[in-house]
């Protein structure tokens, strides 16, 4: 047994942290307990050793204490030509002075909001750190559009985070779309910290009759960064939900993405990529559940590794005995730069209906030797060349976001870093 | 032991009274598993001493193992210390002739095209089929022994070459390998062994069934095939026709060994009984099929037709440590009614330019679960590894499925891995558009199953491949309309 797993330093951990919620948390401290932290014998988390990583860089296994983020930080870190609202997180908690006031949709606190059946979609027995986080979140917000708003402009969650005193950080985030309402989430995080952290998020998306919710997170926030997200969501009756997840950077970084399609007609589309360099690790586990008929599922995740960077794929698609004429499709494709790279990838189907089209392919290899040779022959530098067919590579990802300020911040952060080959 | 065998033990040993019966019982391990019974085993088959060491080493390891829960089939516990773990041949209720065999089963041999002495022969009937196996093993004995080719039991090896048997022996599936293949090690009653000299081309299809003493080897065999440098051979194991096996366990391991520029090519039609139409009863197959490519430029190629067994638990692998060799998996997986297939491959790539090429090709039916688990590594040291791999499922009935999980693990950047993978159901145009033509429903498809299965169909041996064409429409009729 880790020292981590010690009762006395979760049971501290539980005691300081938030009120309000209590059999929630409860719920979640019970489901905790039974699930205890993973170790490499859990199925679920046998390439991403996090307890072991948690354990060597996190001293101080207690809540970080809240901190105030100056309008000049905020301003610094929106994208060029941003014209959207934003929403101002420090180390989970919301900050209202610095966010805007979104016209038609409702923004408070989760503690004003105890009626709410928090962990009833990202269900805690599921996944401990679902668990954990619903045992002792911090803060949380309560997000709701209207039936019928149709949010034009995108909503930026920008999250500051930075270790003081402890060094976890839950936030929690309910996000609730009426029925026919349509909004778009930028989910981007800063580090203002020198000390590592570890941010266990998890984000529960209630979605309504034909809704159309995009959800969008670039995770870029350096070395010092442990991350578990859990991002779960129930998909309605002619709904269509779409998530892009761009990770750059980190220490090691799990993104649990699940996809419950409860109504027909829908859509769920999950769309990734991942740039890891130096000894980044980042595990992308994704799950959709088709319950029901006349549903499809997209699911495009790509990756380039260098160095000794470690990328995990887990896609998973149930198709349930009730699902018939489901459209499933799942790639995961890879391009190894180092030796010392590696990549484990699983694309899982299981299914059990009959009349049904799902395939799945997956791909790990290099770049081609020979359009190499053809750029260099032609007087493009190597490093330029090898740029230059990554982002052919990699680009397609990006066209999936539909806000343009946005896509072209990703694009340069990605072009820039596919430039120097990573 | 079903009632059926009871009765049938009952009147057999009434009308000897005072013949074999005796020594009948004594041909049977006693009722559980101890170092005792394993001790037994060892004795009755007068095995030399490291043999018996290695067993209860192996027992020992299993002691401390679990049960893998990890795989995608549901079964009962299995009451590992109520089975018998040594049951000589019954020679006692065997029929006479041919009508005395359950008459399903003929039909069953007319269907496939099973010739009479060979039906015989199966039900181990009279006399003159066991002169014609004999006559024919040892022609064949002769010729294989002039090219230095060993072809025998796995306990006549044990007397007859010691010195190999003691060098390969548990060297590619080790006894800690995992629960099966440790009790497998343990209690191991017979099998085949199989040793090609360097630089032999073996000149027949080797199989069981020219090996007379292979019969009823029981529920625990193992198989060890090793081929020398510069050597081939094609190995068959079992058998078409279905084997109405009472045992409900059965635990074997086949290891393979190739050296350099060697090509071993195996083969298997299984088709144990499958349970009945409800899921009462049938084979659980957990078997530990590897095969290792020591040297260089050697090559492995499995080619499996499973349509029987209640619960089949099967990933024939290969490890591919020599330079340039290359590792093959050839499935077809059927299942129907209540059956469940957990089966796939597992490609191990340690040495430069190795390659492996996976197809598995599962179709499901009634009530059944297939599964592909299969898992392709290759190691830091494997520059220019190529893999392929396609698994496909085919679903009939909408109360079955199809799974699949592949494990795909790459640490060298030179690797070209590419894994696809689609399920479908039969068109309801492609059904009609035979249909239209005359041809029923259910030849139909017989006719679109053997085309999707006949990449790997292609891979068995000629009399193999039409025998396998017959039995998967055998195993599937009814499963459609």
């Amino acid at each position: 047994m880790s020292t981590l797993i010690k009762e006395d330093i979760l049971v501290e951990l539980l005691a300081t942290t938030g009120t309000g919620f209590e059999e929630v948390r409860a719920a979640g401290k019970q489901a905790f307990q039974v699930q205890g932290f993973p170790t490499n014998k859990s199925e679920e988390y046998k390439f991403t050793a996090i307890t072991k990583k948690i354990e060597q860089s996190i001293q101080n296994f207690a809540p970080a204490a809240p901190f105030t983020v100056t309008a000049e930080e905020v301003n610094a870190n929106i994208f060029e030509g941003y014209a959207g609202d934003v929403l101002v997180f420090a180390n989970g908690h919301f900050a209202p002075a610095l966010s805007s006031t979104i016209e038609g949709v409702e923004v408070s606190l989760l503690s004003e909001k105890s009626s709410i059946a928090l962990g009833s979609i990202a269900k805690p027995e599921k996944d401990p750190f679902c668990a954990l986080n619903q045992s002792s979140f911090e803060g949380g917000i309560f997000i709701s559009v209207p039936k019928k708003a149709q949010i034009q402009k995108p909503i930026l969650l920008l999250n500051f985070f930075k270790a003081t005193a402890g060094q976890v950080i839950q936030p929690r985030v309910w996000i609730e779309a009426g029925d026919f309402a349509e909004v778009t989430f930028i989910n981007h995080s800063v580090n203002l910290s020198d000390i590592p952290y570890f941010v266990n998020k998890v984000v529960e998306v209630k979605g309504g009759v034909n809704t159309q919710i995009r959800y969008y997170k670039l995770q870029n926030e350096g070395k010092n960064v442990i991350e578990v997200s859990n991002i779960e969501t129930d998909i309605q009756k002619d709904a269509r939900f779409t998530s892009v997840n761009i990770s750059l950077s980190g220490e090691m970084v799990r993104n649990n993405l699940t996809l419950n399609i409860l109504g027909s007609n829908s859509e769920g589309n999950m769309y990734g990529l991942y740039l890891l360099n130096g000894k980044t690790h980042v595990d992308n586990h994704t799950n959709v559940d088709h319950t029901v008929p006349h549903c499809e599922s997209n699911e495009l995740y790509k990756g380039v590794l260098a160095d000794n960077s470690r990328g995990v794929f887990n896609g998973k698609i149930f198709v349930r005995q009730d699902a018939q004429k489901t459209n499933a499709f799942q790639q995961n494709s890879n391009i190894l730069l180092s030796d010392d790279a590696v990549v484990n990838t699983k694309p899982q189907l299981e299914i059990w209906a009959d009349d049904v089209k799902c395939s799945h392919g997956c791909t790990t290899g290099q770049l081609d030797e020979e359009a190499l040779f053809y750029l260099q022959a032609r007087g493009i530098g190597k490093l330029q060349a090898k740029g230059l067919l990554l982002y052919a590579f990699t680009g397609e990802v990006m066209d999936y976001i539909t806000d343009q300020s946005f896509r072209e911040y990703c694009i340069a952060q990605v072009q820039d870093r596919l430039g120097s080959n990573l | 032991m079903s009632k059926d065998n009871q009765i049938l033990e009952e009147l057999t040993s009434k009308e000897y009274e005072h013949g074999w019966s005796v020594d009948y019982e004594a041909d049977e391990a006693p009722i559980g598993l101890s170092e005792g019974t394993i001790r037994w085993i060892s004795a009755k088959k007068e095995e030399p001493k490291w043999l018996l060491e290695w067993r209860l080493k192996a027992f020992k390891t299993w002691q401390a193992m679990t049960e893998p829960k990890w795989a995608n089939v549901h079964y009962p516990k299995i009451e590992l210390q109520s089975l018998k773990y040594y049951s000589a041949p019954k020679q006692g209720n065997k029929p006479k002739n041919l009508d005395e065999v359950d008459p399903e089963l003929l039909d069953i041999y007319k269907r496939l095209g099973i010739n009479l002495n060979e039906q015989k022969r199966l039900q181990g009937i009279a006399v003159d089929a066991i002169l014609d196996s004999v006559s024919v093993a040892t022609t064949f004995k002769g010729t294989l022994s002039k090219l230095g080719i060993v072809f025998c039991s796995f306990s006549e090896a044990v007397k007859e070459h010691p010195e190999l048997v003691k060098k390969y022996l548990g060297s590619v599936v080790p006894m800690t390998d995992n629960y099966y293949a440790a009790l497998n090690s343990a209690v191991f009653s017979d099998g085949s062994f199989c040793y090609i000299p360097k630089g032999v081309r073996c000149p027949m299809e080797l199989s069981t069934y020219f090996r007379i003493n292979a019969a009823n080897t029981g529920q625990f065999e193992r198989t060890l095939i090793v081929a020398e440098d510069e050597s081939y051979c094609s190995y068959l194991e079992g058998c078409t026709a279905p084997q109405r096996d009472e045992n409900q366990l059965h635990a074997a391991v086949v290891e393979i060994y190739a050296g350099a520029h060697a090509e071993v090519k195996y083969s298997t039609v299984q088709n144990w009984f499958p349970g009945s139409k409800e899921g009462v009863g049938g084979i659980y197959n957990f078997v530990t099929k590897r095969g290792i490519c020591a040297g260089d430029f050697s090559k492995i190629s499995w080619t499996q037709v499973e349509t029987g067994s209640a619960v089949t638990w099967k990933y024939p692998s290969c490890i591919l440590k020599g330079d340039n060799s290359i590792g093959e998996f050839y499935s077809v997986a059927v299942t129907n009614n209540y059956q469940q297939a957990d089966t796939g491959t597992k490609m191990i790539h340690i040495g430069k330019n190795t390659k492996s090429r996976i197809v598995s090709k599962g179709i499901s039916a009634g009530k059944s679960q297939n599964s592909y688990r299969g898992q392709v590594q290759v190691m830091k040291r494997a520059t220019n590894a190529r893999n392929f791999s396609q698994c496909d499922s085919l679903l009939m009935g909408d109360r079955c499925g199809a799974h699949t999980f592949p494990y795909i693990d790459i640490q060298n950047s030179t690797a070209k891995v590419e894994h696809e993978a689609t399920t479908s159901k039969i068109g309801a145009d492609q059904l009609f558009y035979c249909n239209q033509r005359g041809i029923s429903t259910e030849d139909a498809v017989a006719l679109i199953v053997n085309g999707y299965a006949k990449e790997v169909l292609n891979q068995l041996p000629m009399e193999f491949a039409v025998e396998a064409q017959k039995l998967l429409a055998l195993t599937l009729e009814g499963s459609v309309g």
